[in-house]
């Protein structure tokens, strides 16, 4: 087996006793010491992540924006500097090589935050450096450059405002929500956007891989009047679960079309190009023949991912997610099911092990993220 | 209860065998590998089960979980408790979290099972590896 990536984290977690585990080639935290105490956090006072799995890739030059624009399916082109979007980036036929945040820096610079792959968002890099065509972009891989930290919760705003010193003097209060700027954090250099993976308000930190170490030990120290815990990889996982929001390997692959799987908004048909366009306009125009839903669990074995769903004995899809959420107390699912059987209310089984478990569709997401609330 | 008082698998269960029959759980370590523990699915009363084969499944958050039977024997009761109250399993591995009770149908089989002490030696043999 190839040695696992570590994070500039990885010490920390050692010493602060975490249960590690290989997530996407890197030794990552599951849990530190519940996941369920580390979701409650997350969802009532503060919680900090290390994400510096996730890669980060620089796009510069005069095409920065208009390239992208034609790689992902969501519409960038009037993006103001300092906004963040969230977008799937489509093979030509559809399917999805990868889902990823864009932040616009200014005209000639757009970041790309994608996932994490064992070789540093290879796959990623190269796709992107394929399709450069004619336009003037300089493409750079930085994922090992970076190190990133995501500080979620009611209590983020509180605790991070007087930490952060953001560019032309503008308090942490007023960036709102898919924004980003630069400052200083402890007097290293960060961006930072109002952004996450778990539904509540909070934080996303970005700095170099070497100043990590000193941020997410002042974040830390800050945040204990705060009730802040750290939060491994489970407590993501969950929080991001409940509010519906898709995991790559999971919801989406190469094999799911983003019209399938509940991203149909952010695919913008009246972009006159982009990669996936012809394709995903068939699908629009002869229908989808399956949809993602969510799935209510009274009682049974948990779903996991890839289980089979039946009806009447018939395969009609597979689970894509599926766990307890802690904040609901109650078991739910994601499904990637044939259309006739995704309407609300519909029964459908799960099969796991040797038996069938019973599950009804419900509405998406399972708890609304605290900016829908 | 003791676990000094307890024989353990390999595989992370342990059994206190007494007079008529034997009480099965899970060990400290294992419940805190698991962790968060949400669900448990247990075998009908009555079953007969050989040593090794899947007595109990767990679910936790972080994942699903196999408990084997320690030796061969009957299935004689279960903890029903925990069907409303699993983390229980997570806070007193020993004493209220315990699984099934057994009737064993071959005694000589738990002088094979380790005592506290070589299992706390296992333990470590394993987070060397």
């Amino acid at each position: 087996m190839e040695e696992l990536l570590k994070t500039p984290l990885h010490q920390e977690h050692i010493e602060l006793k975490a249960r590690m585990s290989p997530f996407a080639g890197f030794d990552m935290p599951v849990l530190y010491t519940s996941i369920i105490e580390e979701h409650l956090a997350v969802r009532e006072k503060a919680g900090i992540f290390d994400i510096s799995h996730m890669g980060e890739i620089e796009i510069r030059g005069r095409d920065a924006l208009s390239f992208t624009d034609y790689l992902v399916t969501n519409s960038l082109m009037k993006m103001k500097d300092g906004d963040v979007k969230y977008s799937p980036l489509c093979y030509p036929d559809g399917g999805q090589l990868d889902d990823l945040f864009i932040y616009k820096i200014k005209d000639d610079f757009v970041l790309l935050v994608v996932n994490a792959s064992p070789d540093y968002s290879l796959k990623d890099f190269e796709w992107i450096c394929r399709h450069q065509g004619e336009f003037e972009v300089e493409i750079t891989n930085k994922s090992a450059d970076y190190g990133d930290l995501a500080v979620q919760g009611p209590n983020s705003e509180e605790l991070m405002g007087p930490l952060v010193k953001l560019e032309e003097d503008v308090p942490l209060q007023q960036l709102r929500r898919f924004k980003s700027k630069y400052g200083e954090l402890l007097g290293k250099k960060i961006l930072i956007s109002r952004t996450g993976y778990t539904g509540e308000d909070g934080f996303e930190i970005y700095s170099e891989a070497q100043d990590t170490v000193d941020i997410w030990n002042g974040i830390l120290e800050a945040g204990k009047k705060f009730g802040i815990m750290p939060c491994g990889l489970g407590a993501r996982d969950t929080t991001r679960f409940e509010v519906g929001y898709w995991l790559y390997g999971n919801e989406i692959d190469e094999t799911v079309n983003p019209l399938e799987s509940g991203q149909g908004w952010t695919v913008k048909f009246d972009k006159d190009k982009f990669i996936g366009k012809e394709a995903l306009l068939k699908v629009k125009e002869k229908g989808i023949s399956r949809n993602l839903v969510g799935l209510y669990v009274p009682r049974g074995r948990i779903p996991r991912h890839n289980m089979e769903v039946r009806n009447k004995g018939g395969n009609i899809g597979y689970i894509t997610s599926g766990n307890y959420c802690p904040s609901l107390k109650k078991v739910y699912a994601m499904a990637l099911l044939d259309l006739p059987y995704t309407e609300k209310g519909s029964k459908v089984n799960v099969v796991i092990g040797n038996k069938e478990v019973e599950a009804e569709v419900v509405d998406l997401p399972f708890l609304k993220p605290v900016n829908k609330r | 209860m003791d676990p000094k008082t307890l024989r353990f698998t390999g595989e992370h269960e342990w059994i206190e065998a007494g007079k008529t029959g034997a009480k099965v759980g899970l060990s400290d370590y294992a419940q805190e590998e698991l962790s968060d523990i949400v669900y448990v699915e247990f075998p009908p009363i009555g079953k007969k089960v050989a040593k090794g084969e899947t007595l109990v499944i767990l679910e936790s958050v972080k994942a699903t979980s196999e408990v084997y039977a320690p030796v061969n024997g009957e299935v004689t009761n279960v903890n029903n408790d925990l069907e409303q109250n699993p983390q229980k399993i997570n806070d007193d591995p020993y004493g209220e979290g315990w699984l099934v009770e057994m009737e064993i149908s071959d005694p000589a089989q738990l002088s094979e099972l380790m005592d506290d002490h070589a299992y706390q030696d296992y333990l470590k043999q394993e987070e060397l590896n």
